[in-house]
């Protein structure tokens, strides 16, 4: 599904580099999760997957489903399948959930070769994943995320994600800033998405949310690379010990 | 004759004002001879360059074919249509309404009318002179006069045509809410190539008037507008604008809270692309409160792209015992480029202790976070850029009240957005 290939990158102002020969590949139906220190250039890879301006790539590939990711706008990045759960969503005042859900959609469905939804048929999509969410019809009206709690934010970027059907979600440190009932409702919603066509890559800094949503595979992330890989118990050992043996293994130390 | 008069006698020469109200023509044209025409050295027209205002002619305006449909077109409202300046009986509905009594200028004037007519221009030109209202009050052709006496059957709207390349229609008009009346008055349309108007409008205790106004979309043609109301106790006055293109446009407010408990919000949202020819737009505000516990808010954005201009000039005034007074004033503009500008002078001069008063400017570009988030959901850019200029509009949209109002004039700048995209 996902493959990332020796990539490099660097902010584009100044000589910050911070991935630094990052190598991935999510299977189709995996979930994969991320861990690692701060500062370790988790956010930054989801960033630069999804086309954030600000970073340059100095070298390396991302593809998903064999499609060169990197030189695409992130519209076009959207309209193939991949999906971005920021870890702060962003406000929208005077903009309507339902307008920008709708608006999102239909431009990906246009985007490939689709029809789009009318205003009926959308609006019947919505009401059904949204009450999966506990997602009220009043925050369906409101602007996007203006006045809502650290977990209806959370919750709009998973309805967002239900809606658009993407086959490849990256969640940026989606357990942040959640109580332990918020992070289970959104982890329920994640979960509901779980599918053999679509992969997760599950970026946390906690072993708790991956309770939650059971990964595959489990990367820890040091210095723009991928340290070690393993299975679920790895994240298990990180939580006991830290990172410090891992760090020490790879010739780095743990303070930033 | 002192060269003031002569640059007054010069501008006026080719007008022939309509018939009747001697008096106050006489006596605006004598303001007018006092104060003389406008320049760039008089402190309200520092950013404006009046001068295609002051000339005895004005510059041709091509009108822009238009294919939109009409504004406001599925409502049911009473239709009064002037094309160029000149009212259209055939194009007009019957000016019969319940509630409310309608006449023209240019016809028999009505009593209550004569006593009107230039009062609230005359008092506003102080301590700011608007020699283009004193101008239209002497020189006016036509106009509708509106008193109403009840709540308003339907909306009215005063439709605008312009089809002459040099037309330079002179409006006045006047609105009179009886205590405890409601109009809703809506304005659309370019007018002519050069167009000046005033609106007098006094709002009587307990009265609501609400005016939504779409100017536009004839990129060449000029305006300068001027409302001057006064409102009275527990009335309620909300104005809004639209304004997309436009060479110059001039819009002045000069609101009066006369009365204790008054409401009174002016609202405007103008959308400037100078890559269709030049754009300068510039609302200026004077809002004085005279009576206790009074509200007043002015809401005014400008989105510029290409070498546009805006400008905001707004004031409050709290004079000595209007307690309680809360004040509110916004200018902002969204830079599209590094082309356009924004100027702004917001003012508040007050006299008295025990008031809230707060007032805010800022310039800004599209914020580029929430345009990646929109990008990231598979919004393309343009159309992205699109939904965060509306955001950045809502404040001011947000002042018309009607849904369906608000609804058509959300198209109008959808429109516009769609048609302008880089």
């Amino acid at each position: 599904m996902l493959e990332i290939k020796n990539l490099h990158v660097k902010l584009e102002e100044g000589e910050k580099v911070i991935l630094k020969g990052m190598n991935l590949t999510v299977e189709t139906g995996k979930v994969h999760a991320i861990m690692g220190p701060n500062g370790s250039g988790k956010s930054t890879m989801s960033y630069v997957l999804a086309g954030r301006p600000g970073y340059t790539v100095t070298d390396g590939s991302a593809k998903l489903q064999g499609q060169e990711l990197l030189e695409m706008d992130p519209e076009a990045r959207a309209a193939a399948g991949l999906f971005l759960a920021f870890q702060y969503p962003v406000e929208i005042p005077g903009v309507g959930n339902m307008t920008f859900l709708r608006t999102a959609l239909n431009a990906q469905r246009k985007a490939r070769g689709e029809e789009e939804l009318s205003a009926g048929e959308f609006l019947k999509l919505v009401r059904d994943k949204a009450k999966s969410l506990k997602i009220d019809a009043e925050m369906l009206k409101r602007p996007v995320n203006v006045g809502f709690s650290g977990g209806e934010k959370k919750r709009n970027e998973i309805l967002q994600m239900a809606m658009l059907e993407p086959k490849m979600c990256i969640l940026d440190e989606t357990d942040s800033g959640l109580d332990v009932d918020a992070m289970r409702l959104v982890s329920e919603g994640v979960n509901a998405l779980r599918s053999e066509g679509r992969s997760f890559l599950v970026i946390t800094h906690y072993q708790r949310l991956l309770d939650h949503i059971q990964p595959d595979v489990v990367h820890i992330m040091a210095d723009g690379r991928i340290l070690q890989t393993g299975g679920p118990d790895l994240a298990l050992e990180v939580e006991k010990n830290g990172y410090a043996d891992i760090l020490a293994a790879h010739g780095l130390t743990e303070a930033k | 004759m002192a060269a003031k008069e002569e640059a007054v006698a010069a501008r006026l020469a080719g007008l022939t004002a309509g018939p009747g109200l001697a008096g106050p023509r006489a006596e605006a044209r004598a303001r007018l001879e006092v104060m003389g025409l406008p320049g760039r050295r008089d402190e309200y027209w520092r950013w404006t360059d009046p001068a295609a205002l002051n000339g005895a002619t004005p510059a041709a305006a091509k009108a822009a074919e238009d294919d939109e449909a009409p504004l406001f077109d599925a409502l049911d409202r009473l239709k009064i249509v002037f094309v160029d300046g000149v009212f259209d009986a055939a194009a007009s509905d019957d000016l019969t309404l319940a509630g409310v009594e309608i006449a023209r200028l240019a016809d028999k004037i009505p009593a209550w009318a004569e006593a009107l007519y230039g009062t609230l221009e005359a008092a506003g030109q102080n301590p700011v002179k608007r020699p283009f209202a004193a101008l239209n009050t002497a020189q006016a052709t036509d106009g509708v006069l509106i008193r109403v006496t009840a709540k308003a059957e339907k909306p009215i709207n005063l439709i605008y045509v312009h089809k002459s390349e040099t037309s330079d229609p002179i409006l006045h008009h006047l609105v009179h809410l009886e205590p405890g009346a409601e109009l809703t008055l809506l304005e659309t349309g370019p007018a002519g190539a050069r167009f000046n108007k005033v609106m007098e409008v006094d709002v009587g205790s307990g009265a609501s008037f609400h005016h939504i106004r779409a100017q536009g979309p004839d990129s060449e043609c000029r305006a300068v507008t001027h409302i001057f109301a006064r409102v009275a106790e527990k009335a309620l006055f909300k104005s809004f604008t639209l304004t997309v293109n436009g060479a110059l446009t001039r819009n002045e407010a000069v609101i009066e809270i006369i009365g204790n408990d008054a409401v009174a919000h002016v609202a405007g949202a103008a959308l400037g692309d100078g890559a269709t020819g030049p754009f300068l737009h510039d609302d200026t505000v004077f809002v004085t409160h005279q009576g206790l516990r009074c509200e007043s808010r002015q809401v005014f954005k400008k989105v510029l792209k290409h070498g546009a201009i805006g400008t905001f000039q707004g004031k409050i005034l709290v004079k000595p015992g209007a307690q309680k007074t809360d004040g509110y004033q916004i200018s902002q503009s969204l830079l599209l480029d590094d082309d356009s500008q924004f100027l702004a002078k917001p003012e508040l001069e007050i006299y008295a202790d025990d008031v809230k008063c707060s007032h805010g400017s800022t310039t800004g570009a599209i914020d580029e976070t929430a345009l990646f988030y929109l990008r990231s959901r598979g919004v393309p850019e343009e159309e992205a850029k699109g939904l965060l200029v509306l955001s950045f509009l809502a404040d001011a949209i947000d002042e018309i009240e009607d849904a369906g109002l608000k609804e058509d004039i959300v198209a109008r700048l959808e429109t516009w957005l769609a048609r302008h995209r880089d």
